[in-house]
This record gives structure tokens, C-alpha cells and sequence, in this order.
């Protein structure tokens, strides 16, 4: 019962980390309906530049810093490479960001090496906030909590409470009357894309002293990011979030717990063959939960889209 | 140069015209006469290894071409056909009795005729929509396949793959495609044969619904087409080839892995494929090719071969999104007024230099990339067949002007250029 | 145009073929691992090592057969196993005769079938597989050949010999393994129960699990798994980004025993696991470091580390490798006739600057030597990994573990 209770808070963690990436994804597709391949890849910047940074000047000013500097280089991205590539249509801007993607990779690689960066956790978040029957919650994911509810609050409020999120939201939808009203729609999309990247910016550098800095942290991320929008519903930020949720909670918990192919059959009345090991079916009566665990968000991305090809919560069709 | 530089999805007419350039048999003619003539030019194993391997690519990144460029169909996942055939051969070569009945160049069909069976059950659910819907099923069944391979082990090995022998193949006019230059040849065949069915199917009318079907579905529907059998059709076909690449490298490098199946694969005929050239037919052979030495050849060379090939990439995107085979193409109408002559001295002034510009720039970076990761002591490196100490200024300064220089006279003849294509392509449109 | 770009290729190619084929005076070693991409850390480090040995071993001391050196020749194979048979295609073209890989099973298998293949098409131009660190016991045992010969003990020995440490203990009741979901993943795991229940009928195996390899991005779930489980000690074959993502996580989950590995050392491993792992992380390996081996190992590693700062010497059997091969040519007086290299490495017995004495089993081709268990601490540690202050301190030694160990290897000699 106990171990529930953790695997709740453990998914959280996962779920509202894989948030902090999919809000800044999902808002970019919004405005530009393009996927951004290198989503991702800002995000490893993020957790590089908070080590770089954390280095000389400590943590916090990492936390501070590095998605500024991640913000910017989005933006940059967004001015003098996806603006230019929007004129050839959406496949070359996708392709494009998935260039990038690879080279970001490799200049990371150029750059800082090979190797896993020694980047921790900073010393008063390195305590043991409370344990549930001998498991430790760490102080630094309760943090870690903290800082993506106050982002989605946050950025929940600019969109639908401020003047600004007005305009954005007006622009997302219909840019060409927006721009008659006299805004600067181009630099409004440089601005989302900007915020985008610096969320994924923000996730990078709290998530990098928990699952590591290396050049491959972005792969290993990557296609989940887009798999969480899709579900969640093309530009929906609450899809985001709940898909986000979701994947968090089933990663977590088939990882948690033990369950064999074989049980499954056999409580739907499949007997287990005799002679098992000669079986031509034989992996498939033998995999476990845990060894599933990290496809199962693309099996329910498949399925979703077959019968609900918008997402959970999106109203667009393609 | 605004036309040529890209064939614009609006404009299907335009796009047609520019694929039919190659519709005379001379092409081919020629492409089989080189295959021939090409292992008396290299004669090492490792060159035809690697011909062996661009060849592959090459059907692979065709059959890649039918869903991209043709169909409008944008793929993540499209590694698996060509895998999944790939692993079937493979099984098909350790059964000893089945295998033993039937010559090794038949072999590739059997892989072809999996890429179909995979592709029909994928193709049922994933063609109804193209656009995002179709990319994100491609990624995830893409996903689902190469995380199955090393869960499934009888059917793909875990990770070690599974491996067999060739030679056991009933021989084939005595030949037991021992020796690599028997291989070359037969991989050479199927790749005339593919690309040439590939062509021919692009000009029946599946092929043409697939151009219509992509530029305009709703259109397409009204003429009565089902736009989603038609890319169901595409769909299956380029299963179909895939499934022959992959036979043909079970056939070369006897075993498969986790590796033909996985998302880096599938992005790397995107890759090659967009390199290339969507718009043309040819394109994607192009991107081959040039993939295939980047990737072999070059990193040989440098242990940068990936930053360079990222940077390739993500400038032709930037600049040609027609791909290689667009930049070509952009000169045909030059070449049919006879403009052409026009422009040879403007691109010698500015290439020439921009070429040595880039060169003195990789310089740099190899010499940064050598100042910081070389061992201590270690301060000799070799560059362009000069062998000097990255430690001293001077290297620096050279590689530093040259670039700077190169660049800089390029960057000054560039407009020269400029004026001398609109010249000589305007000229024609006078006339 | 097409015809213009094949001539572009054919330049290109002949050009960066041609351009590698001189000097052919040397003997070269063609060092195939992966040198770019996610493992390329490990392959570098283990090209720096091979160079360093060749010249520290063989070439500083007047070279072999008379005044003949080494030569490291590197290809990267992007740990790909296609790859590795492309740039093996070329090694051999280059004339190149001995064949050195280590990273990832799945390229051994891949390579060593090729050779035996090639071998047998090609009998001029034979080639010897110097296998420095796969381990998946089936590379000694199904898949064996003359060609083959493992410089590193497979996983079947280490975990034959860690177990006789971890049995000592006994306080252990309960453990709990858990591996990468492949080949190397499953034969740690096999290796694992085996030996625990025949050595400790008492010892409950409360979890034996594997999980996706590279995939996993949080440890945590499998961490609380382990903890409820109320395992004494966990055992696992991970490496790389797995290694220290599930060190870690174990560690800040609140698991308080030790953990049993392979591969927890160097390559940014040691320094990421850091202040947190001291005394919790034991490993099997060979050759002494700390203490070190020999006051010869000393100066060697003392002569690395001034080239390398930050390098390591993280797999001293590297060295082995060089001075074996040193002493199989001398003792052929030959080094282009392979077969008569490889019966000279069949049984040869080898005193290794890291201490203890070598031995290459005529039956496997496998090596046999001492097996060292080691803990993650900075205490007593004269050589560190990842100048991080952290390394591995020797607590005990199983002396030429397995060498009786069975193997299915049916060997076909030329």
C-alpha cells in the first residue's frame, strides 16, 4: 500500500518533468504547426549550461542564467533558421528541426566531451525530505514539484489573464488580423518560440543532476516529448499536462511492479504451452511489465490515434 | 531564382515536367555500363564493400522516395520493412533445405514480399490520414518493432542479431558468391532492376494518383479516388523495396541486427533521402551516394564526420530544399538556352573561393577539436597532408586567413553571380 | 549527372583508400570500436590505452622481430555492427592482419563470424580477432573459433568469482539482480543464479529482473521495487548511463546495501557516482591498480596519466593484449603467418605488469588469470578514476578463477 503511495509521487515527478518539455512543444506547434525536433536537444543545452554555469557561480544562478541563454538561442533558432525555412512548407521545417537536432548533439559532444558531466544536486536540496515504509523521497524532487506547478500556473495565467496572452492567443489562431491590428505577429511567434525553448531550458537544468548529463540525454528523450503532445491533443496545454500525468503514472507503475505476460493470459483463460522453451511464441509468454514499460506510451499513442486521431483533449485535425 | 530552386508542392505540373528530364533509356544505359565498368576501377574489397552499401542505400532511399516525394507521406519509422525483410532472408538463409532449392539472387524478393506483409498491416491503420497523424504512427510503430527486437529473440536475436552463410544457396551458374565482387554484381542488378520498376511505377496512373493524392487529397477524392487507397498502394510498394534493400544486406554482411531497425536508421534515410533531393527521382540516389562516402570515407578521415554531415544537412535545408538534385536541376534551363557558358567563370570566382573558405574553416575546427581533446605532449597533428604542432600560432593564423580570405572573396562575387544567373536565365525567356 | 557524381565518388574514393595505404613496414593492429556517438567516451579511452602500450611496451623498447613496431590503425564503427564489418573490409585491404574490438557483444558476434568467414574464403589474407573486453560467454563457448581470443574473463567467470566474495557475507539473505534486457543482460543474470544457489542454498533471489538497455531515463520505480523486495545486496551487469542511473537512484531511494557490478568504474562513471557510492558499489575486474601491481605498472600508469590527464587506465588487460601479441610474434619469428602467431597465443603463459600470472586456454581461447573485487571508496587510492579522488581498492582476490571451468568450444584448427 505504502509503495503506492510512493509510486504516486515518483510518477508525478516523471510526469511533470515530461510537462515542463511538452508545454514549451505543444505551444510552438501551435503557433507554427510545425513539430520541433529539437526540442529536446534545448533542453540537454539547458542541464549543460546550468552545469557550465553551476561551476563557477553555483546553482541557483544556473537555474537563473541557463534558460535565459537557452531562451535566447531558441529565439535565434525561430529568427534566422525556422523563419526562413517556413517558406519551403512544413516537411523542410520539420526536417530542419531534426537537422538541428543532430547538430546540437554534436556540438554538445564538441564542446564538453563525451563523458557523463558531474553535475549534482545542490548541497541544501541534498537531504531526505521524508520516507514512506524505508523508501526516501529526496527534497530535490518535492522541488522539483514545486517548480513545474508554479511554471504551469504561471504560464496558465499569462495566457488567459494577461493582455499579452490575448494577443498570442489571438495571433495563434488568426495571425493575419492580428497583424492588421498593428502587432508584430513575426516577433510574437520569436517570443513563444523563445519561452518554448527556455521551458525546456528550465526542465533541463532541474532534471540534469537527477537523470544525468550526458550528450545522449536528448535522445533519450526525445521522441516521448512529442509522443505526450500527440496524446494529450495537438496544442492543448491541459492534453499536455494530463497526457504528461498519464505517461508519468503507467511508466512508473508497470516498472513497479511484476507482471508477467503469462498471468495476463492465463486469467483470460490461455493456458501457458507445456513444452515453453521450444515454443515459437515463447518471448511473448515471458515479458514482463518492466520490460514494456517505456513502449507502452507509444502503443497508446498508436491507439489513440487510430480511434481518436485529434488526441485527448484536441480540437484541430491534423 | 525562384522556380527551380524548389518543386513547389503547389505547382504539380512543374514537378512533372522536371521528373520526366530522364524518361529516354539513355540513363540507364549508362548507370549499368558504370555499374560494370566500376569494380575494374577499384578493384580492393573495401571499395566494393562500400559500392556494395551505397547501392543498398540507394534502393533503400528510393523506396523511402515513393512515401516522401511522391506520396506526401513523411515517415519515421520506415527502417522496419526494410529490417523486418532483411531479418526474413536471414531465416530463410538457416533454413538449409529451403535455402539450398533456390539461387541466392532470387533471395531479395522473399524480403520484399515481408516488406508488403508488414507494410499492409501497418499501412491498414496508418494511411487513412498522411500529414502528422501518418508521421507519429510511423514513429510509433517504429518504436514499438525496434523495442520488440530485443524482446522477441526468436524471431530477431536480441542483440547480437542472427547471422547466416550466403554460399549455401543452390549455386548460381556455379557461382557460390564467395568473393565480394560477386556480390557487388549481384546487388548491381537488383539495384538497376529496383530503381528502374520504382521509375516505371512512378509513371503509371498509382503513381501519378500519389502526386495528386499528396498535392490536393480532396481534389483527388472528388475525381473519385480514395485518397487513402491510394497512399495505402504507395505504401505497400515502398514496403516492397525496402524489403529488397534489406535482403540484399542480409545478403552482403550475413547478419542483422538490432541496428536495421531502430529510429537512428529510420532517420538516416530521411536524411539521405532529403539530401538528395525529394522533388526528383533521382535525387535520393544522389544522397546515397554522397551519404554513403560522408559516413564510410569521411570517417576514416575525422572523428568529426557526424558534425560535419549535421552541417551539410541543416544548410542544404536551409538553402536547397530541392535537395542536391534541385541544385542540378536549377541549371537545366540554363543548359537547354545555352546560357551555360555564361556561368562558368562567375562560379569558378565564386566557389572556388567559398570551397577554400569552408576548407580553412574545417581547419579550424579540427585544430580546436585537436587542441582540446589530444593527449598532452601530443601537439602534432596532419591536415591536408601537412603535418604540424596545433600549438603554435602560426597554423592558426593561416587556417584563420584562409578562411576569412576564401570567404570573404566569395561573399565579394557573390552578386556577380547573382546578376550572371539572372542573366543567362532571362535571356531565355526573351526568346 | 549522375554519371558526373559517380565520378565524384570514384575520385573521393580512390582518393581516401589510396591515401591510407603506405607505410606498410609496421605491424598494425587495427583497433575497430566505436570512436563517435553515445559510447564513443569508452572508445576513446580504450584507443588511448592501446596506442600508449604499443609504444610504452613494445616501441620504446626496440620493437618486436628485430626493430619491428606496432601500429595502432583506428576505425570507428559507430558501435555498429554493419560498420564494423565495413571498416574491417578495409582494415584487411589496408594489409592489416591483426583485428582489436571490445565495446558491445553484438559487434564481437558480428566480427567474429565475419573473420571466420573471411578466413575460410580467404586463406592469404587471414586475419586474428584480439577480443579485449566482449564478454558474452558465448563467444568461448557456441561460437568459438581459432581466430578468436578473449583477453578479458566473460561474464560466467566474473560472476563465478564475485559470488565466492558475495557469499562470504552472511548476513546476505536475500538478493535481488537486475540486468540490461540483452544478451550480456540475461548471461550475467543466468550466471547469477546459478552460482548463488549452488555455493548458498540459503540465499532467497527475491528479484531477477532486466529493463530496456539505454532506454530508461528514471531508476526509481525499479529502485522502490528493490527496496520493498528488502534485498541485502543487489547484483547487476550494467554499464554506461544504466550504471550510474541506477547507482544512484538505489542510493537516493534509501537502499543501504551493497551493490554487486562489473562495470562501475572510469569513463565518467566513478566521478558521477561520486561522495554517495563510497563503500556501497564492489566490482569485479583484473589486474592490481590500487594497490598497484608492480612498481613497472606504476611508472606505466605514472607515464599515462602525464599524457592523458584525464584519462584512465581503466582496462589494464589493454596492455596484456600488446605484450602477448608481442611475445606470440617473437616466439613465431614471424608476423604476417597468423596461424603460427595464434598457436604461440594457444597456452601461452604470460607475467603481467598488473600482477598474477596470464594463461590462454588452448580449449576456448579464453584467458585465465586472477580476479580481483574492488570497492568504490577514495580512501587508499593511489590511482583515481576521473580525477574525481574516487577509484577502486582491491579487498579480494580470487586467483586463476575458472580454470577449470567447462566450455561446449569445439575448436577447428586450420
Amino acid at each position: 500500500m505504502e509503495l503506492i503511495l510512493v509510486n504516486i509521487i515518483d510518477g508525478l515527478v516523471t510526469g511533470l518533468l515530461l510537462f515542463m518539455l511538452s508545454a514549451g512543444l505543444t505551444l510552438i506547434f501551435s503557433m507554427m504547426g510545425v513539430l520541433n525536433f529539437a526540442h529536446a536537444s534545448f533542453y540537454m543545452l539547458g542541464a549543460y549550461f546550468a552545469y557550465q554555469i553551476s561551476i563557477a557561480l553555483g546553482f541557483w544562478m544556473g537555474l537563473l542564467i541557463a534558460p535565459l541563454i537557452v531562451g535566447v538561442l531558441g529565439a535565434g533558432v525561430e529568427r534566422y533558421g525556422l523563419r526562413r525555412v517556413h517558406q519551403y512548407g512544413h516537411v523542410p521545417e520539420l526536417i530542419f528541426t531534426f537537422g538541428l537536432a543532430l547538430l546540437i548533439e554534436e556540438l554538445v559532444q564538441f564542446i564538453w566531451g563525451k563523458n557523463q558531466m558531474p553535475y549534482s544536486i545542490p548541497e541544501v536540496l541534498n537531504f531526505t525530505a521524508f520516507s514512506i515504509a524505508g523508501n526516501s523521497i529526496p527534497a530535490y524532487k518535492i522541488f522539483m514539484i514545486f517548480i513545474s506547478v508554479a511554471i504551469f500556473i504561471g504560464l496558465l495565467y499569462i495566457l488567459t489573464r494577461t493582455r499579452v496572452g490575448m494577443i498570442i492567443q489571438a495571433a495563434l489562431s488568426y495571425p493575419r488580423t492580428v497583424e492588421a491590428l498593428g502587432h508584430n505577429v513575426p516577433l510574437i511567434f520569436m517570443g513563444v518560440f523563445g519561452v518554448g525553448t527556455a521551458l525546456a531550458g528550465v526542465a533541463g537544468v532541474i532534471a540534469g543532476p537527477v537523470l544525468g548529463t550526458f550528450p545522449g540525454m536528448a535522445f533519450v528523450l526525445g521522441s516521448i516529448v512529442f509522443v505526450t503532445i500527440v496524446i494529450g491533443g495537438l496544442g492543448s496545454l491541459w492534453g499536455a499536462l494530463v497526457a504528461s500525468l498519464l505517461i508519468g503514472w503507467i511508466t512508473t507503475f508497470a516498472k513497479s511492479y511484476n507482471l508477467a505476460m503469462s498471468d495476463v493470459f492465463n486469467a483470460v483463460g490461455i493456458a501457458t504451452p507445456e513444452n515453453l522453451s521450444d515454443h515459437w511464441l515463447r518471448d511473448l509468454w515471458t515479458v514482463t511489465s518492466p520490460q514494456i514499460a517505456d513502449i507502452l506510451p507509444y502503443i497508446l499513442m498508436v491507439l489513440i490515434l487510430i480511434f481518436r486521431p485529434a488526441g485527448l483533449f484536441g480540437k484541430r485535425h491534423s | 531564382m525562384s522556380d527551380q530552386l524548389t518543386t513547389d508542392p503547389s505547382k504539380p505540373a512543374q514537378r512533372m515536367r522536371a521528373g520526366s528530364m530522364s524518361l529516354t533509356l539513355m540513363p540507364w544505359i549508362i548507370a549499368a555500363i558504370a555499374l560494370i565498368l566500376m569494380p575494374y576501377i577499384f578493384t580492393s574489397n573495401s571499395a566494393l564493400t562500400i559500392m556494395n552499401q551505397m547501392w543498398i542505400t540507394v534502393i533503400f532511399a528510393l523506396a523511402y522516395n515513393m512515401l516522401l516525394g511522391q506520396g506526401g507521406m513523411l515517415s519515421f519509422g520506415h527502417a522496419v520493412y526494410a529490417g523486418v525483410g532483411g531479418f526474413a532472408c536471414m531465416h530463410i538463409m538457416n533454413m538449409s533445405d529451403l535455402f539450398a532449392s533456390f539461387p541466392l539472387p532470387v533471395l531479395p524478393i522473399f524480403g520484399g514480399l515481408f516488406g508488403i506483409g508488414l507494410a499492409m498491416i501497418v499501412g491498414a491503420f496508418s494511411t487513412r490520414n498522411a500529414g502528422t497523424v501518418f508521421a507519429m504512427i510511423s514513429l510509433g510503430v517504429g518504436e514499438l518493432i525496434a523495442a520488440c527486437s530485443v524482446i522477441i529473440v526468436a524471431f530477431f536475436g536480441g542483440e547480437e542479431g542472427i547471422s547466416g552463410d550466403r554460399t549455401y544457396a543452390m549455386p548460381f551458374f556455379g557461382n557460390e558468391f564467395l568473393q565480394q565482387i560477386d556480390v557487388y554484381y549481384l546487388t548491381s542488378f537488383w539495384v538497376i532492376l529496383a530503381a528502374a520498376l520504382m521509375y516505371l511505377l512512378s509513371r503509371t496512373p498509382v503513381g501519378r494518383m500519389a502526386n495528386a493524392v499528396r498535392d490536393n487529397p480532396e481534389r483527388a477524392e472528388f475525381l473519385g479516388y480514395s485518397a487513402r487507397w491510394v497512399r495505402f498502394y504507395s505504401f505497400v510498394a515502398s514496403g516492397f523495396f525496402a524489403g529488397i534493400a534489406g535482403g540484399l544486406f542480409a545478403i552482403n554482411y550475413e547478419i542483422l541486427t538490432e541496428e536495421n531497425l531502430n529510429t537512428a536508421s529510420s532517420g538516416v534515410i530521411l536524411l539521405v533521402t532529403f539530401l538528395g533531393g525529394v522533388g526528383f527521382f533521382f535525387g535520393p540516389i544522389i544522397g546515397a551516394i554522397v551519404f554513403t562516402l560522408v559516413q564510410t570515407v569521411l570517417s576514416l578521415q575525422t572523428e568529426l564526420w557526424a558534425f560535419y554531415a549535421g552541417s551539410l544537412f541543416v544548410a542544404t535545408v536551409m538553402f536547397f530544399p530541392g535537395g542536391l538534385a534541385g541544385l542540378l536541376m536549377m541549371h537545366v534551363p540554363v543548359f537547354k538556352l545555352g546560357n551555360a557558358k555564361q556561368l562558368i567563370q562567375p562560379y569558378i570566382k565564386t566557389l572556388l573561393p567559398a570551397a577554400i573558405g569552408i576548407l580553412g574553416v574545417c581547419a579550424l575546427v579540427e585544430m580546436t577539436f585537436h587542441f582540446r581533446h589530444a593527449s598532452i605532449g601530443d601537439d602534432e597533428m596532419t591536415l591536408f597532408w601537412t603535418t604540424f604542432d596545433s600549438h603554435t600560432l602560426l597554423p592558426w593564423l593561416i587556417a584563420g586567413a584562409v578562411a576569412l580570405i576564401g570567404i570573404g572573396i566569395a561573399k565579394r562575387n557573390a552578386s556577380e553571380l547573382k546578376e550572371a544567373w539572372d542573366a543567362a536565365n532571362t535571356a531565355g525567356d526573351a526568346s | 549527372m549522375k554519371k558526373f557524381t559517380k565520378m565524384c565518388a570514384v575520385s573521393a574514393l580512390s582518393l581516401a583508400i589510396g591515401a591510407s595505404a603506405a607505410f606498410a613496414e609496421n605491424i598494425k593492429i587495427a583497433f575497430i570500436d566505436p570512436l563517435s556517438g553515445p559510447f564513443a567516451s569508452t572508445g576513446t579511452n580504450g584507443l588511448h590505452q592501446f596506442e600508449f602500450a604499443a609504444d610504452h611496451m613494445v616501441n620504446d623498447q626496440g620493437g618486436v622481430l628485430g626493430g619491428t613496431e606496432f601500429e595502432i590503425v583506428a576505425f570507428d564503427n559507430k558501435i555498429s555492427p554493419k560498420e564494423s564489418l565495413i571498416q574491417l573490409q578495409v582494415a584487411i585491404d589496408q594489409g592489416i592482419r591483426y583485428i582489436a574490438q571490445g565495446n558491445s557483444s553484438g559487434v564481437a558476434n558480428a566480427l567474429t563470424e565475419a573473420i571466420n568467414k573471411h578466413n575460410r574464403r580467404n586463406p592469404d589474407s587471414r586475419v586474428l580477432f584480439l577480443n579485449y573486453a566482449a564478454v558474452d560467454p558465448a563467444l568461448t563457448n557456441d561460437k568459438c573459433n581459432f581466430w578468436h581470443f578473449r583477453f578479458d574473463a566473460n561474464a560466467d567467470i566474473k560472476m563465478d568469482a564475485l559470488t565466492d566474495v558475495m557469499v562470504a557475507d552472511e548476513d546476505m539473505k536475500k538478493v535481488y539482480i537486475i540486468g540490461q534486457d540483452y544478451s550480456f543482460g540475461k548471461a550475467v543474470a543466468a550466471a547469477a543464479v546459478s552460482n548463488l544457489s549452488s555455493k548458498r542454498s540459503d540465499v532467497e533471489i527475491v528479484g531477477n529482473e532486466l529493463h530496456p538497455i539505454g532506454k530508461v531515463k528514471d531508476f526509481t520505480p525499479y529502485s522502490r521495487k528493490i527496496i520493498a523486495s528488502e534485498a541485502d545486496a543487489v547484483i547487476t551487469g550494467n554499464w554506461g548511463a544504466d550504471m550510474v542511473g541506477l547507482g544512484k537512484s538505489l542510493i537516493e531511494s534509501g537502499y543501504d546495501g551493497p551493490i554487486y557490478t562489473y562495470y562501475a568504474a572510469g569513463s565518467g562513471i566513478t566521478a558521477a557516482l561520486g561522495e554517495s557510492a563510497k563503500g556501497r558499489i564492489r566490482l569485479i575486474s583484473q589486474g592490481d591498480i590500487n594497490p598497484i601491481g608492480s612498481e613497472e605498472a606504476r611508472v606505466a600508469y605514472n607515464a599515462f596519466t602525464a599524457k592523458h590527464p584525464d584519462g584512465n587506465i581503466d582496462q589494464s588487460r589493454i596492455f596484456n593484449v600488446i605484450g602477448m601479441l608481442a611475445q606470440a610474434i617473437e616466439g613465431a619469428g614471424t608476423a604476417d603467418d597468423v596461424v603460427a602467431v595464434a598457436n604461440q597465443l594457444e597456452g601461452m603463459e604470460y607475467d603481467s605488469m598488473w600482477g598474477g600470472k596470464l594463461f590462454m586456454r588452448p580449449q576456448d581461447h579464453q584467458i585465465i588469470q586472477n580476479m580481483n573485487v574492488g570497492v568504490h571508496t577514495n580512501e587508499n587510492i593511489e590511482f583515481d578514476y576521473d580525477n574525481s579522488g574516487f577509484g577502486v581498492l582491491t579487498e579480494s582476490t580470487v586467483e586463476m578463477a575458472s580454470m577449470d571451468s567447462p566450455t561446449t568450444c569445439e575448436m577447428k584448427r586450420p
